[in-house]
């Protein structure tokens, strides 16, 4: 019974749902026909001519040139109008609404229940409320056709009334209109209608561009000439420092590879052991070093406002060099090595090759700076030519017999090698920054007193901290303490130089996109502070315990020597080479080099960090060694995949610089032109 | 400022910054460091064999994975019996007129620290096998294989050193695998990295950031010790994780008449003593891991069970009072020499 009571309830709610549609229906048919008549009362009542002059007065540029054009040729318009206008009658009417009501709802509430009654019921109302739906529909459309019939009456009547009008005075006004509509600006209010004249070479349009793949980015600023025997000076660095960057690297894959494959090759010459140094000192001597004295070469005059002091003599430290890491490299493979302190595996009489080529040089920066004609000494040549005499001081400390007996050895290790990649690498680096950073984005540095700051305590922290790499070792607690509070005090020159350097930044950051050498200072500046705070949070005793001996050393020092050293010279590269030789390496091939050699450097260093750190977990908790070792294994492969990545980066490199030294042997049109005009004229005398 | 704009006195007051500070930091230490230390009394200088050993080892750059170095923190305590001191690295000197000091204390663990590897993994077999390839032996090393100090011969000369190198180790190459003099000269090497003892009455220095140690639920009962992690670190090597050691040079545990006697006190003998028994066999002989690694009654307990339990062993197992009590019998019996 209850169910019986349901259906009941059900439709009775559906019946009164059906009255409610009737009566919206009902209710909004009421308010339409009444808008209906309102209008026609209206339309009866307003003055014409008012409402004619109104109508005049709202003609649109259009329908006043139809009008001229209707009154001169002929004078059908009306008619005209008035068959455009009848296309719009649809929908006859045809049938009654009042026929849907015929049909009544009302049952025996006995058989309510009933499925079958239901299903009837349900069936019955489905047309009448499609009727209601049509019936609405219909009663539009007759409201509808009402209109446009008295709509076509007014017309009627405001083209007799127009006819009627003297001729002369609408004409007059309506060419008056017609002139204030069509007011447009002639887009030379402002520029006048002079031809237009690049009086300055500003504008240099580049024909047939094709679409561009990737995004334009700007051309390099002519800038004052350079000595074309200077440019070759400094191509050959850069060029040489490109060599041992794929050289140097090519041995690092293959030693990352040897990771995951330790089985890769049984031979003496490419052991692992024989080709890490192999690798570090490549790229540390041959790469970075040539590549950021190759630059010095640029800036140190530059900014000295002066021409260099000897050409000659930056030769001479090219060839010492150079000869020091090819026999250096081929020593090490050798097996000849000076005793395993890292960075100073060359034996003394090779690194004393690349020490003369140091003092050489220290000597030509030193004579062009006393000869410059400004004032002032720019902040870069502090920082390089005090990074050219501390990588002396370093080298002299390090190779001296006098202080290596014993843990003597170490201690002088654990300053070297620190102070190799901070005094020498970074110290230099930044005066590279100081002066490419500010020209690229065309503004001055933001703060030169930030950079004495940064100067001064770089070198007042950095010279303290080499020791921490030696912590819990037996070299002297104090010592280490020393080394560790040093780490902190890095804090204040990390900070100072990425500020000032992101300060410089602002304002300019929409120049970041349409430039192809301002991204990589700017993975650079952040890797410049991540980095280097890592390396403080790494020099603690409590974070030794568990990242000292692990890969995570590794992935430190090549976040730092990569992505702060690497970055910066290549931005210094692509600012300098187009500037040398004229010749732009395409925009699609810098930024695969771009992309690759920073997704590889995460790739490589992210899953480094993160296996070393669970790995000395591992070793703190007391787990067997081979555990650990085990553990790595797939930290390894990533390591492997991101350094290829790295890899594939430098091939894009190396092909760029080629795009920006080679000749290019399609002939310039321009040239050629020129070319065929010379000789006609002695010819014809 | 009259500093800034004069080169001169810029870059000489930079210079002397610099090195001043140079002279503080680092020639001032290593000058004192060099004076005040020398070797214990009683360290054992290198032997003629095991100084070649080390050139080798310095020529192929096996500082890169390999430190020397036991740090004064306890995670270190697996590597030595104490901490390094200055006085361990005192008798190094410049090698050649070419070549540095090697102090070889590296910065680098990817292998295990080599400061006690003589007393931990002493067997000459072992070493060979390991340097031919060390995969032989250690499954998951990543350590190069050195088998270019190896000759394969088709006979053995008089002298020779043999090598047992199963066959998927050769390549495919027949004959016999002698190891050359470079080869013997490492292994000394390794052989002769020991700590010294300190003089009797001077106390080592401490490990620090000692591990609490876990208790389990009542404290005079100490966690039970791990058996796998145990046998991992100290027996592995050469009996492999899968018992089966290594034909021909190391012997099964698996199903081993040793392993699996009621009565232990051999087995504790053998892991406390070391082991020749083997050596017609072609076995090498084994070295006393327990003494050599102090392995606390506890430590061996948990060894011999685990061995006793894995690979389809179903020995019975031994309890810790057993392992003491057969311990302290043979300190008697084997008095020292």
């Amino acid at each position: 019974m209850k169910a019986a009571l349901h259906t009941e309830n059900g439709l009775i709610f559906c019946l009164s749902l059906l009255l409610l549609l009737l009566l919206i229906a009902v209710v909004l048919l009421k308010v339409k026909t009444s808008e209906v008549i309102k209008a026609n009362k209206k339309l009866n009542i307003t003055n014409e001519s008012e409402r004619f002059r109104q109508y005049i007065g709202n003609l649109d540029s259009k329908q006043i040139e139809t009008y001229f054009k209707n009154k001169y040729p002929g004078k059908e318009s009306a008619a005209n109008a008035a068959s455009k206008i009848s296309m719009l009658r649809v929908f006859p009417a045809l049938f009654s609404p009042v026929s849907l009501f015929a049909q009544s709802t009302a049952s025996p509430a006995t058989i309510f229940s009933e499925t079958g009654f239901l299903i009837v019921i349900t069936l019955v109302l489905i047309p009448i409320l499609l009727g209601i739906v049509l019936m609405i529909i219909k009663v539009m459309n007759l409201l509808k056709q009402n209109r446009i019939r008295r709509s076509l009456e007014e017309a009627e009547k405001l083209a007799r009334y127009m006819s009627s009008l003297p001729e002369e005075a609408l004409s007059t006004t309506l060419i008056k209109r017609k002139q204030a509509l069509d007011f447009r600006l002639t887009h030379s209010e402002l520029a006048g209608h002079e031809t237009a004249e690049d009086e300055k070479g500003l504008i240099n349009i580049k024909s047939n561009t094709g679409l561009p793949v990737v995004a334009i980015k700007k051309k390099a600023l002519k800038r004052p000439n350079i000595d074309p025997a200077l440019t070759r000076l400094i191509l050959w660095y850069i060029g040489t420092a490109t060599f041992w960057l794929l050289f140097g690297t090519s041995i690092g894959e293959y030693l990352g590879i040897k990771f995951v494959a330790p089985d890769a090759d049984h031979i003496s010459w490419l052991s692992f052991g024989r080709l890490r140094p192999v690798h570090t000192n490549a790229v540390f001597w041959g790469w970075a070093s040539l590549a950021m004295l190759g630059l010095g070469y640029y800036i140190v005059p530059m900014v000295s406002n002066t021409a260099l002091y000897s050409i000659k003599k930056g030769w001479w430290t090219l060839i010492l060099i150079n000869l020091s890491v090819v026999l250096g490299s081929l020593l090490l493979m050798a097996g000849i090595n000076n005793g395993g302190g890292e960075y100073r595996e060359y034996i003394w009489p090779v690194m004393a090759l690349f020490g003369i080529g140091l003092i050489i040089t220290l000597n030509n920066f030193l004579k062009t700076i006393a000869k410059r004609t400004t004032r002032e000494i720019y902040i870069s040549n502090w920082y390089m030519v005090s990074a050219v005499i501390f990588a002396l001081v370093i080298m002299i400390v390090a190779y001296l017999p006098f202080w290596q007996d014993g843990l003597g050895e170490t201690i002088a290790q654990g300053y070297y090698m620190h102070q190799g990649v901070g005094m020498w690498f970074m110290l230099f680096t930044l005066g590279i920054v100081y002066y490419f950073l500010p020209q690229q984005l065309n503004k001055p540095i933001y703060s030169y007193s930030l950079g004495i700051l940064a100067f001064w305590t770089q070198i007042l922290f950095y010279t303290l901290i080499g020791s921490h790499h030696f912590v819990f070792s037996p070299i002297p607690w104090w010592l280490q303490t020393i080394a560790i509070v040093g780490s902190m005090g890095m804090i204040i020159p990390v900070a100072a130089g990425t500020t000032n350097f992101l300060m410089t930044f602002k304002g300019a950051w929409y120049k970041l996109p349409g430039s192809y050498t301002l991204p990589f200072f700017l993975v650079g500046i952040i890797f410049y502070f991540t980095g280097s705070m890592q390396g403080t949070a790494e020099a603690f005793r409590s974070t030794n315990l568990f990242w000292h001996f692990t890969d995570f050393t590794v992935a430190h020092s090549h976040m730092t020597m990569y992505g702060i050293i690497c970055f910066f010279l290549w931005a210094g590269i692509y600012a300098v080479i187009p500037r040398l030789t004229g010749k732009e390496p395409p925009q699609i091939t810098v930024g695969a080099h771009f992309w690759l050699a920073l997704i590889g450097l995460l790739f490589y260093t992210v899953p480094l960090m993160y296996g070393s750190t669970l790995k000395g977990m591992m070793w703190v908790e007391g787990k067997p060694f081979i555990d650990g070792v085990a553990f790595m294994a797939p930290y390894w492969l990533w390591r492997a995949i991101g350094g290829s990545l790295m890899w594939f980066s430098h091939l894009f490199f190396a092909y760029n610089m080629y795009k920006m030294l080679a000749e290019s042997n399609i002939p310039d049109v321009k040239d050629i032109a020129l070319e065929k005009l010379k000789p006609q004229a002695p010819a014809n005398l | 400022m009259e500093l800034f704009d004069n080169h001169q006195t810029l870059f000489r007051t930079a210079f002397l910054f610099f090195a001043g500070l140079t002279v503080l930091v680092a020639i001032i230490p290593a000058l004192n460091n060099q004076r005040n230390f020398a070797p214990l009394p009683n360290a054992e200088p290198l032997s003629e064999a095991a100084a070649k050993g080390k050139a080798i080892f310095i020529a192929n750059g096996c500082v890169a994975c390999h430190t020397q170095q036991v740090r004064n923190v306890d995670m270190d305590k697996v590597w030595g019996d104490r901490p390094s001191i200055a006085a361990d690295y005192a008798g190094n000197h410049r090698t050649d007129f070419w070549r540095n000091t090697a102090t070889l204390m590296g910065s680098e663990r990817t292998g295990p620290d080599l400061t006690n590897i003589g007393k931990r993994q002493p067997g000459k077999e072992w070493n060979l096998v390991h340097l031919f390839n060390p995969r032989i032996v250690v499954g998951q090393s990543v350590m190069p294989a050195y088998s270019w100090l190896f000759e394969i011969k088709d006979s053995a000369d008089k002298g020779d050193v043999l090598v047992n190198v199963p066959k998927e180790y050769l390549n495919g190459l027949q004959g016999k695998v002698v190891a050359t003099p470079d080869a013997l000269y490492l292994v000394a090497y390794l052989q002769s990295l020991k700590q010294t003892r300190l003089p009797d009455g001077n106390p080592a220095p401490e490990f620090l950031y000692k591990k609490e140690i876990k208790t389990t639920g009542d404290a005079s009962k100490p966690a039970a010790a791990d058996g796998v992690a145990l046998y991992t670190a100290n027996c592995q090597s050469c009996h492999q994780a899968n018992g089966e050691g290594l034909k021909g040079a190391f012997p099964p545990l698996k199903g081993s008449p040793v392993v699996l006697n009621e009565n232990p006190e051999q087995m504790i003998n053998i892991i406390l003593n070391g082991y020749t028994g083997r050596i017609q066999e072609g076995y090498g002989p084994m070295p006393a891991i327990g003494t050599l690694n102090n392995l606390s009654p506890e430590e061996i307990t948990a060894i011999m069970n685990h061995e006793k339990s894995s690979w389809g062993n179903n020995g019975k197992p031994v309890t810790v009072e057993e392992v003491k009590k057969v311990a302290d019998f043979l300190k008697i019996t084997t008095a020292p020499k």
